[in-house]
């Protein structure tokens, strides 16, 4: 079964690649909000958050919650459930990894790696894997028919709002006093708590910030996609390797990766879709190969 | 020394009678993921490596034996041996990509990789992607036993568990097994001493994955039936748990930890569904917050309170 | 202190586990247990293919045994059951645990061909029945015959041929398939490929979605690209639910018709009327065909709140049927149930005049429909339109095509 389109060298008909970038790119901006997430958390905090996966599926499932149970509508949703993760986070920051701070930082990979399981266990128990319908809001319904390609409108309001989030992330710790605040409370704890700031709770608050960009990346993936409690655990792995391209501690490089990774794997779906798996891998053993720190990364 | 000869006792003892009160099938199930432990306790308990990703090993260890013996008709030794083969090969290449990381960098490293293997063989056609590779020939081991019945798989089974087994154990109290130890506790002081730790890493490395790759090799042959989840990280995280949960750095600890663990999953899954899982997170989090010594650890602590004396398990 | 005193309750608490559990799992001789008829159901309890069998097939087995009368031949009749959660290895490996350990005499449902295939060996390898009312694969009564399995309800030449035939017939000449990749969907789309192309459809390409894909927005971009006039779905359950949303979402439906190749009401009802309206689709069972069908779905409908599917009405009448020959065998003996299941005429709410073919295969009447409009259905579950019935020999593959070994040519 040979697609007849595959044949012609780049012409492979215009609709049918800009589609594929497209969505690439929207892939791209989950993978580079997922990332930036982690990033922060292991770039502050020197924890590997394995259940980031699971606190993004979280977020768009609390997202139908809102809207079922409660008839709570999409836009204040995306209010609303990231503040809540972000406050879960804190919660399983405060009893169970501070008590891990002084230990190997693989014990704090273990214990995420549990709080996942039990996260999709439980989601998977109450809600099966079918996916929950999530439908569009109606001002994002349609898609801008540009002539060579459909836009569907929702998609262009993801890559508008990631990008958005992931600027003004990156604004706020690299630029403004509160993130300086942050990146020296988790360079050098026992020194900044001599200046009177409270080390602990910015801690709390910088996975608590990690948490909450997970949770929106889930809100605005409600509608996208299916909502289903393995929805994190198809994607943590790919995140994964993207910050470990991008390099573990570097928050700009985690979201340029995120990106571009959509991107070619978008490319890859279109020219040999058998390998859009498994190109993310392949790309990350030859960067470990050329640059074992990864593309923007510091060792820690 | 005496305890641990009387360990070996209770070990073999229990091992000859245990078919006879218990399912064959599950016992052998324990057998194999028990070795796949003890292989993974020797990198991560006793050269302080947490490789995410060692069920690439079980698994191409599983395919290659399950591919020699069902297409190629090879006998089931024969078939073994290719599967360890398949492991060490694997082991090699991946180890050589690792070693030089450390720590967190390691561990998302190897289960980056291991998906990579795992996405290999679901594009395979060998490996018959989500059907799985079926029907695969016991056979008759080293022409003479016949392995379909389950009672004599059942003894060959725990030869080479035993045969695993001690090799790790004679591993571990080696000058090689002392230098690991050394790596373990503090990396940049064996180095100061003079040992190419890169060198000794690798070498457990591959070591570990060869043995992961006798238990996968092993369970192709028990099941007949090999699958995707062989190769899953999932199934890397399980074997992470039964070390864990046995104890990490003890020699008894992950084969206690594996048939722990391989209870609890067949027992639970009828009853819980997919609660399983949440039994098997809140595992991780139990042991990682105040359980982080492990059964075989702890046992051995209170051993250690009650009579006196420090053992080694 | 404490820290250590919960460690040693824990490990304790862990060794009791373990011996208690162990004791409990006795050796096994194979011996097939007189005193009790146990009948176990295999099937996808959270999974995608949960909504139209899981739960559902447990139900519709227990109903068959209240109907027979809750005993057999003096003996008591059990229900086990267990989640293969799509896996078939966890399938093969209950399937040998019930053979060896529980005395289990059949195994029921068999959702999801991969799982089905592997318990069809491990059932022939132990001498017991297989009666499999939820898979599709064509295999089971061709490369993968045995005499102990029976293919019950559909398989993917009954539904592929049918809708692909109506769809061709009224204008959709060219095709792209999305398609599972695995037994079933591949199966799917080759059984319906060479019914389309013998009434003069072409294939323009085909894109392998892996089983579960979340998103198949990028496939579905493949299938606008190659200007094919239909889109064959060759999925089932969760993901042909999920191809027709992403669809649905991108505007393709409006240029390109939908073709779900193997389309259940539960699915219907999840995404529904406005946007299947109009669907072809091939079932062995609809729940409003008659005055028995309404009665049995309503009595179902009260325990599960879901209309069955053909699926789960197979279930049902599978294993009233099993019951049935084990009666008039005189015994539970697989051998002897066998040749008394394959020489009965099978008659109950889900089929008339049914008979079992010497490859396993279950002949029963097939039937097309087309999904109604929101205006033309009067009440919830009222869905379907027939459009024709297709007679038992004509909807499944002729035997004298059949690759099956067994069978003496």
């Amino acid at each position: 079964m040979v697609d007849a389109e595959m044949n012609q060298v780049l012409g492979i008909s215009l609709p049918a690649l800009l589609g594929q970038l497209m969505l690439g790119l929207v892939n791209g901006c989950f993978y580079a909000m997922l990332s930036l997430g982690l990033a922060i958390i292991f770039g502050m905090l020197n924890i590997i958050n394995f259940a980031h996966g699971a606190l993004y599926m979280m977020g768009a499932v609390f997202t139908w919650i809102a809207l079922t149970q409660f008839g709570i509508s999409y836009w204040w949703s995306l209010l609303l459930v990231p503040l809540l993760i972000a406050l879960f986070g804190v919660a399983i920051e405060r009893s169970m990894l501070r008590r891990l701070h002084k230990l190997n930082n693989l014990y704090g990979l273990l214990l995420t790696f549990g709080v996942a399981l039990v996260l999709e266990g439980l989601f998977r128990h109450r809600y099966g894997v079918s996916g929950l319908p999530y439908s569009i809001p109606d001002a994002f319904a349609g898609a801008f028919n540009l002539g060579f390609m459909f836009l569907p409108k929702y998609r262009a309001w993801v890559i508008a709002a990631s990008m958005l989030t992931c600027f003004a992330s990156w604004f706020v710790i690299e630029r403004t006093p509160m993130g300086a605040y942050l990146r020296a409370a988790t360079e050098n704890p026992k020194l900044v708590q001599t200046f009177g700031i409270n080390v602990p709770v910015m801690i709390s608050i910088t996975y608590a910030v990690g948490v909450g960009l997970a949770g929106l990346a889930g809100v605005l993936a409600a509608p996208a996609t299916q909502i289903s409690p393995l929805m994190g655990s198809h994607l943590i792995i790919v995140v994964f390797a993207v910050v470990v391209i991008g390099g573990m501690g570097s928050i700009f490089g985690s979201v340029v990766t995120g990106l571009a990774l959509g991107l070619v794997e978008g490319l890859t779906k279109v020219f040999y879709s058998q390998a859009s798996n498994t190109v993310v891998f392949l790309i990350m053993g030859l960067v470990l190969l050329v640059r074992p720190t990864g593309l923007f990364g510091k060792e820690k | 020394m005496r305890l641990r000869m009387a360990g070996y006792g209770l070990l073999v003892a229990m091992g000859l009678i245990a078919p006879f009160v218990v399912y064959p099938i599950f016992l052998m199930q324990a057998l194999c993921f028990a070795l796949f432990a003890c292989a993974f306790n020797l990198l991560l308990g006793y050269t302080g490596l947490l490789s995410f990703g060692h069920a690439a090993f079980f698994g191409a260890a599983a395919y290659a034996t399950g591919y020699a013996v069902k297409t190629i008709g090879l006998g089931p030794a024969a078939g073994i041996l290719t599967g360890t083969v398949a492991a060490v090969v694997l082991g090699s290449v991946i180890g050589v990509l690792v070693i030089r990381r450390q720590g967190i960098y390691f561990a998302m490293i190897t289960l980056a990789l291991a998906q990579l293997v795992y996405f290999f063989f679901l594009q395979s056609s060998f490996t018959g992607g989500e059907d799985g590779l079926q029907g695969i020939p016991r056979g008759h081991f080293l022409w003479v036993i016949n392995l379909a019945d389950d009672r004599k798989l059942y003894y060959v089974v725990l030869a080479i568990f035993l045969f695993g087994f001690v090799l790790i154990d004679r591993t571990i109290h080696s000058p090689f097994g002392q230098v690991l130890k050394a790596i373990r506790e503090n990396e940049s002081r064996a180095l100061s001493l003079g040992y190419d730790i890169d060198k000794y890493k690798l070498q457990a490395f591959v070591i570990s994955a060869a043995l992961s790759g006798l238990a996968g090799a092993t369970y192709a042959i028990v099941f007949t039936f090999v699958t995707l989840s062989s190769a899953d990280w999932h199934t890397s995280g399980d074997v992470v748990l039964m070390t864990l949960l046995g104890g990490m750095g003890t020699v008894f600890g992950p084969v206690v930890g594996a048939f722990a663990v391989v209870t609890l999953q067949s027992k639970l899954a009828d009853k819980v569904g997919p609660l399983v899982t949440v039994i098997t997170g809140g595992m991780f989090i139990v042991c990682v917050l105040v359980f982080r010594n492990g059964i075989v650890g702890e046992a051995a602590g209170l051993y250690h309170r009650v009579v006196g004396r420090r053992v080694d398990p | 202190m404490k820290r250590k005193l919960i460690s040693t309750v824990i490990a304790s608490l862990l060794l009791l586990i373990a011996v208690g559990a162990a004791a409990q799992t006795k050796g096994g001789g194979g011996k097939v247990s007189d005193g009790v008829v146990k009948i176990g159901v295999i099937t996808d309890l959270s999974g995608l293919y949960s909504d139209l069998s899981g739960q559902g097939s447990i139900i519709a087995a227990q109903m068959a045994v209240a109907d027979f009368g809750g005993k057999v031949l003096g003996a008591p009749i059990e229900i086990v059951s267990a989640d293969h959660q799509n896996k078939a290895d966890v399938a093969a490996n209950k399937a040998r645990e019930w053979f060896d350990t529980q005395a289990v005499d059949v195994i029921v449902d068999g959702v999801n061909s991969g799982a089905g295939l592997a318990v069809s060996k491990v059932a022939n390898e132990k001498h017991r029945v297989f009666i499999d009312s939820g898979a599709g694969s064509t295999r089971f009564t061709n490369e993968d015959c045995n005499p102990y399995t029976i293919h019950y309800v559909y398989d993917t030449y009954a539904t592929g041929s049918a809708t692909g035939k109506a769809v061709v017939q009224h204008g959709g000449k060219t095709w792209f398939f999305i398609t599972a990749d695995y037994a079933f969907g591949k199966s799917l789309q080759q059984d319906t490929t060479t019914a389309i192309t013998a009434v003069g459809g072409k294939v323009l390409g085909a894109a392998l979605a892996p089983l579960n894909t979340p998103d198949f927005s990028s496939y579905l971009l493949q299938a606008q690209g190659s200007g094919a006039q239909v889109i064959g779905l060759a999925n089932a359950g969760g993901d042909t639910i999920n191809s027709v949303k992403a669809a649905s979402e991108f505007g393709i439906n409006k240029k390109q018709t939908l073709a779900g190749l193997l389309v259940f009401i539960t699915d219907i009802h999840a995404l529904g009327l406005p946007v299947t309206q109009g669907m072809y689709v091939a079932s062995g069972f609809y729940w409003d065909m008659n005055d028995e069908t309404r009665t049995w779905s309503k009595a179902f409908l009260a325990k599960t709140k879901k209309m069955p599917t053909m699926v789960q009405a197979g279930v049902y009448s599978s294993t009233l049927e099993y019951l049935r020959a084990v009666q008039a065998a005189g015994t539970d003996d697989a051998d002897a149930v066998m040749k008394k299941l394959k020489s009965m005429k099978l008659n109950d709410v889900f089929v008339k005049n049914g008979y079992i073919r010497a490859d396993g295969r279950m002949v029963h009447d097939f039937y097309l429909f087309q999904v109604k409009s929101p205006a033309e259905s009067k009440a919830p579950w009222d869905y379907y339109k027939l459009l024709a019935t297709v007679p038992g020999d004509q909807a499944f593959q002729p035997l004298s095509l059949s690759r099956c070994p067994m069978i003496k040519k």
